[in-house]
């Protein structure tokens, strides 16, 4: 006798049929857990905090004075705050500039020339350094990059301390020490956003084939203009992967110019410090749009440049 | 595609609308005071400064929490916070907290924000025992009610390195304010520091003179600024945290800077070359008081916890350890840990000396005139780190 399909008869079954045929509710099954915490817990409390920037603080009791208003984004444009916001776009560049270079040449040689063994030590010694805790790497700097830290300690044995006081003496980036000036900062974010540079990179060179490599040489073309024409163009979704961490991270911070550094105000100090401090929960909602607008700006050259085709 | 664009714009509307009514602080339910401490609810949860409650973590002999979570059952819970700012922020962000070590920078704001609550001050045992100039200070009673329990006071001492300045220790503000050659030889710039908090401009003030440096009507704030834009580019780091300056002064060859008499103490017990004085133009200083969250949610432990706070003890062990004056006199005697002249040269005479923080207003603490709120000073403060 022919077994014909015929309806299931276990629950399960029973179940299963009936999503199969109510394509919305199986969807709304599937999604619906994950799009309630992206759109109501994350979406949702990022917009409670930016529609706190149309209200109002009461200058002496500290609560939140609360008729929408414009009077907040007002006191957000002045050249304080355009100050720290160019600051801390001039930084993340910088971090950013620095780490691919740093980081491009470690990736390519994890792809190229290491050997399975050594390629996966490389990738975990990369990684190790994000499995400590982000306050004990920032805190170990600042005694690393002291006036009494191992740094200096070094360069005056090797008779280099002349070299470290220029580089100190330099007119923006210098400080009384490493640890409290820009170039110490710099270094320490360069550091801690390296790992985030260097992983997007190699994925992207793992997909560059050998073989191209080799055609570009047997065209007669110089190394220079194999990487310039052949490997760069390849790499750039990579880069720009690597580059949204980076730059996004940088951007908002405020650990790092904490700890290290001056105490001039970076945009994520401002807008803790207008929160925390001053309880100006509006002025530190404004003050969240600004890397917002930054970010979105920069996303949207990266995608020109192709980074989430890498995804 | 239509679809999508409506439910987004719902669930926008709905959050928005959510928040936007949301949960208001504030707002006291007209609470009657207690009239005795009822059962202890397990936990007491406290805003406090470093160092002023401790429980043998970094020094053993000092710990006055052990003994009071065996006694009562409330485990106590502390959160620390490096500026009053960030004390009236935690305060009134949430009602987790039950109790706060306020400074009278902190504490008026708290009270006019309906924020603590009025302490009935018959359940509190030692209160006869309290410094006198204290028990009707203005920053925590207000209107003939009593909103917290002083707890300890002192001053914002000119904390410098005895090495730099060998046998001329600094008697002014000057070393932190002016840009000058050191008794080491070298320039002070870059070796200083400044507190970041923005009650800091008091201290400018009071550098140039100014009778009650929290009342500045415009041209004294004016030039307070412009003091201080100067000494910004003297400081290498404004100082926030304790621990963080202590790590600068061992680290960074930091030579002078504000500072409490509880880094003092921590620097000189590990034997760095630090010493400590108040200058001739005088010093700001912070009287603490411990209030009461108005929603606090252990209000029984919360009691308790004020009636421990005021024991002689706890007063003589706080007071050498952070290096502060009690609020109890009479603990001034007695202790071992403190030593019999620990509170004179905590600063027990300086009362009279001190300008205490207090929130300056606009109607100038009611002296008449105009001065410059707080708020105002916040900004401009921040603006002043910045550089600008």
């Amino acid at each position: 006798m022919a077994v014909t399909a015929s309806s299931p008869t276990s629950a399960l079954g029973r179940l299963s049929a009936f999503l199969y045929r109510h394509r919305a509710l199986r969807l709304l099954l599937m999604l619906g857990l994950p799009l309630l915490w992206l759109v109501g817990l994350y979406g949702g409390s990022l917009l409670s905090l930016l529609v706190q920037s149309f209200f109002r603080l009461d200058s002496f009791s500290g609560t939140i004075d609360r008729t929408p208003t414009l009077t907040t984004w007002r006191d957000l444009f002045t050249s304080a705050n355009m100050t720290v916001a160019g600051r801390t776009v001039t930084m993340a560049a910088a971090v950013t500039l620095f780490s691919i270079v740093l980081a491009f040449p470690l990736a390519y040689y994890i792809t190229r020339y290491a050997s399975r063994r050594v390629k996966a030590l490389m990738v975990l010694g990369v990684l190790l350094p994000l499995w400590s805790s982000y306050l004990v790497r920032v805190y170990s700097w600042k005694l690393i990059l002291a006036a009494e830290g191992i740094i200096n300690w070094f360069l005056t044995r090797l008779g280099l301390d002349g070299a470290l006081d220029a580089i100190l003496r330099l007119p923006l980036v210098g400080g009384p020490s490493l640890s409290v000036s820009y170039l110490g900062q710099f270094i320490v974010f360069v550091y801690i956003w390296l790992p985030f540079m260097v992983l997007p990179i190699q994925t992207a060179l793992e997909r560059v084939p050998r073989s191209y490599l080799e055609a570009s040489a047997d065209l007669g073309a110089r190394p220079g203009t194999t990487f310039r024409r052949v490997i760069w163009p390849l790499a750039i979704p990579g880069v720009a992967a690597g580059s949204i961490f980076t730059f996004s991270l940088t951007l908002g911070d405020y650990i790092i110019p904490t700890v290290i550094g001056d105490s001039s105000p970076f945009i994520g100090l401002v807008i803790y410090s207008q929160q925390g401090v001053a309880g100006n929960l509006p002025l530190a909602a404004a003050f969240a749009f600004v890397p917002i607008a930054i970010m979105a700006g920069y996303l949207t050259l990266a995608r020109r440049l192709g980074a989430f085709e890498a995804l | 595609m239509k679809w999508r664009g409506i439910v987004l714009l719902a669930v926008i509307a709905l959050i928005t609308v959510a928040c936007g009514t949301g949960a208001d602080s504030g707002d006291d339910g007209g609470a009657t005071l207690p009239t005795e401490i009822g059962e202890g609810e397990g936990q007491v949860n406290i805003v406090a400064w470093a160092g002023y409650i401790e429980e043998g973590a970094v020094d053993p002999n000092y710990d006055w929490v052990t003994q009071f979570e065996t006694d009562t059952g409330c485990q106590v819970n502390v959160k620390t916070a490096g500026t009053s700012d960030e004390m009236v922020a935690l305060m009134t962000g949430s009602s987790e907290f039950d109790l706060v070590t306020a400074s009278g920078d902190a504490s008026n704001r708290l009270i006019s924000g309906g924020t603590v609550q009025e302490i009935n001050t018959d359940l509190i045992e030692g209160w006869s025992t309290v410094d006198e100039r204290l028990q009707n200070a203005p920053w925590h009673t207000v209107g003939g009610k009593h909103y917290g329990v002083p707890y300890q006071w002192g001053a914002n001492v000119l904390m410098y390195n005895t090495e730099v300045f060998g046998a001329t220790p600094p008697d002014s503000w000057s070393v932190v304010f002016a840009e000058q050659t050191l008794p080491d030889g070298e320039t002070n710039k870059g070796r200083v520091q400044a507190y970041d908090g923005p009650i800091y401009v008091a201290d400018a003030a009071l550098f140039m003179g100014v009778q009650n440096p929290y009342a500045l009507n415009d041209d004294q704030y004016k030039a307070a600024l412009d003091l201080l834009r100067e000494q910004r580019k003297l400081v290498g780091r404004y100082w926030h945290d304790a621990f963080i300056q202590i790590d600068d002064f061992t680290n960074e060859g930091v030579a002078a800077s504000s500072s409490w008499p509880f880094q003092v103490n921590i620097l000189q017990a590990g034997g760095a070359p630090i010493a400590s004085v108040v200058p001739k133009e005088g010093a700001t200083g912070w009287a603490d008081t411990t209030m009461m969250h108005s929603k606090a949610p252990h209000p029984n432990c919360a009691y308790e916890w004020l009636n421990h706070s005021i024991s002689a003890k706890l007063q003589g062990d706080l007071a050498s350890w952070f290096g502060s004056v009690p609020a109890v006199p009479s603990s001034c005697q007695g202790n071992d840990l403190l030593t019999a002249e620990g509170c004179t040269i905590n600063g027990l005479e300086n009362f009279d000396k001190i300008k205490f923080w207090q929130t300056p207003t606009e109607d100038c603490s009611g002296a008449g005139g105009t001065c410059v709120p707080y708020y105002r000073w916040v900004t401009d403060y921040l603006a002043v780190i910045g550089g600008r």
